[in-house]
């Protein structure tokens, strides 16, 4: 990343009320150009309501938003037209077809798209040959592809999915994976990716915010912040037993967090493997594996449930 | 960006199978009128001449075309204001509905942009239910039951318009007709904005229109302020083209009565649209 990159997203203590009930109550982010930024948080967490008011679809009750510089309130069609966006569920006309239902879209998206595009990026979606078919007949993974298709058509410098994976089979969670790992590295677009999937966010986000009850909790780097803290070490040896009794008469800092029969799961740094190999070795506990794992999911969960 | 909007409008309204059914309804209603005056026209007519028929006597082609239009017409008015809301009372619930509203205004085009575009979609589809209905009413009937004098029995008496001097009035008529169904099409489009399904906008709509025409029909002085300030007090305004001499000052004031209106409630819709938050 380049020394100054460019902030795309700047979300400053965002807020939102619906009467008495708050829906986000302090949210602060940045996104920077390149970044496939995940945004993570429980359900009800105000991920939703942050992706609508960045898009305008809610006003924000307090706080500052700028896209590209600029602030959302004053610029909102020239912000918008940078943007492409899938909030939710992808939903279109139903009784309109595949191709009718981007033409529509693209014709406001305020850029001048040619049949020949539309037609493109049907084909770059993998809906190719059911163009003429009316939404009515669509699957749920086919309305995700055209609503894909739809944030792209006019060549957007940001893109927007909110839960773009809900719904979808296996092979379609890979396939959207994939479509956005090409997006950031052939298009070289910045994608914020709402997702509550977690091994998802982990797999192709570089940096992260996680939110939770309407507070941002943590931001940064995935790698940086799932490196921060303690790892979970799984173990597998030939008695736990006698393992945790060498461990606990050892002078290590470590925590047990749960044993069975051959499998001990503890709590330690990275630097501390190659020692806890070694001290379990020369007390003639026989090691079989070793697997050191900081699952975003833990520490999601761990942030989350405090 | 506001015109390809509105060229969106248009192609939505055209592909919902919704708008048809006040052009098939409109047909049907019309065809079954025309084809039972052709049956039993005469009898009909006569409840009109009966009361004249000892001072007056009646020669020509009573049971005429321009006959015909006029007494569609006067069924019709009434009832066209439901196929109206159909459409107009979805436009902005409808696609709120279907989620489709979150797509379409998270794109560069602001908000009351997209609320005229489908207004003045509202607006062209009012037209066409307009037109069709002066079509069928006026041209089928003259192709079936040829041209003759038009014979309307009003509240002063009967008025008999000679048939070289009708088809202005119509035209003026329909004119006034499309202006009132303009103004349900506002209010139906005003409630659409409130609300988050086709059902609600277009029930209220329906439910003003019956409270209005009641409070309208009530002899009661205590409704008789409010009386005119009612637009459907005024959606009969068509009417009073078929007067002679024309009443140009009441014909005005029903024009401005229904105009304001119109303006009025689409400065609601406006305000309403632009500060809604999409939660849908």
């Amino acid at each position: 990343m380049p020394d100054n990159p460019e902030k795309i997203i700047e979300v400053k203590h965002l807020a939102k009320n619906f009467g008495k009930f708050v829906a986000v109550e302090d949210v602060s982010f940045d996104v920077f150009r390149g970044d496939v930024f995940g945004f993570l948080g429980p359900n009800g967490a105000g991920k939703s309501t942050t992706i609508r008011t960045l898009l305008s679809l809610i006003k924000p009750s307090k706080g500052d938003i700028k896209l590209f510089g600029k602030h959302l309130g004053e610029n909102r069609n020239y912000i918008l037209r940078r943007i492409g966006s899938i909030v939710e569920k992808p939903d279109f006309y139903k009784y309109l077809t595949a191709e009718q239902n981007l033409k529509i879209f693209a014709r406001i998206s305020g850029a001048t798209v040619s049949n020949s595009q539309i037609h493109e990026m049907i084909e770059f979606v993998g809906l190719k040959g059911r163009e003429k078919d009316k939404l009515s007949g669509f699957s749920h993974g086919m309305k995700q592809r055209l609503g894909i298709a739809q944030a792209l058509i006019h060549d957007p410098d940001l893109i927007i999915l909110d839960e773009p994976t809900t719904g979808l089979d296996p092979q379609g969670i890979i396939d959207i994976r994939n479509l956005i790992l090409q997006l950031k590295n052939e298009r070289n677009k910045t994608v914020l990716l709402s997702s509550h999937i977690l091994s998802e966010i982990e797999l192709i986000a570089n940096r992260m915010v996680i939110i939770n009850k309407g507070k941002s909790l943590v931001q940064g780097n995935v790698i940086d912040l799932l490196n921060a803290r303690e790892l979970l070490v799984t173990i597998q040896v030939d008695s736990t037993e006698k393992a945790i009794q060498i461990l606990n008469n050892s002078r290590m800092n470590l925590v047990i967090d749960s044993y069975d029969a051959n499998i001990l799961q503890l709590q330690i740094s990275q630097e501390s493997i190659p020692a806890v190999n070694k001290l379990l070795c020369e007390n003639g506990i026989q090691v079989f594996s070793i697997e050191g794992k900081r699952k975003l999911e833990d520490y999601f969960l761990k942030l989350t449930h405090v | 960006m506001f015109w390809k909007s509105t060229y969106n409008e248009f192609i939505k309204i055209a592909a919902k199978p919704r708008s048809y059914i006040g052009l098939g309804a409109i047909t049907l209603l019309i065809g079954i009128v025309l084809f039972a005056l052709k049956m039993d026209g005469l009898t009909y007519i006569s409840f009109i001449t009966a009361p004249f028929e000892q001072s007056l006597s009646f020669e020509g082609n009573l049971l005429n075309g321009n006959t015909m239009a006029f007494i569609i017409l006067q069924m019709l008015i009434i009832h066209i204001p439901l196929l109206v809301a159909l459409v107009t009372g979805d436009l902005v619930s409808g696609e709120a509905a279907m989620g489709t509203i979150r797509l379409l205004l998270t794109k560069p085009i602001s908000r009351s942009s997209v609320l005229f575009s489908k207004y003045l979609a509202g607006c062209a589809y009012t037209f066409i239910i307009i037109v069709w209905l002066a079509v069928l009413a006026l041209g089928v009937s003259k192709v079936i039951f040829g041209t003759g004098d038009l014979m309307v029995l009003n509240s002063d008496g009967l008025v008999i318009l000679q048939q070289t001097d009708v088809l202005w009035r119509f035209v003026s008529g329909f004119a006034v007709a499309f202006l009132a169904l303009v103004t349900v099409a506002t209010l139906s489009l005003t409630f659409s904005c409130f609300s988050e399904n086709s059902i609600g906008p277009i029930v209220s709509t329906m439910a003003v229109i019956i409270l209005f025409t009641i409070i309208g029909t009530l002899d009661v002085p205590i409704f008789d302020r409010i009386r005119p300030l009612l637009f459907t007090t005024h959606m009969a305004a068509w009417r009073s083209f078929f007067e002679d001499p024309l009443p140009i000052k009441e014909i005005v004031n029903s024009l401005v009565v229904l105009v304001v209106h119109c303006v009025v409630l689409l400065a609601i819709a406006v305000y309403k649209f632009k500060h809604k938050d999409i939660l849908s």
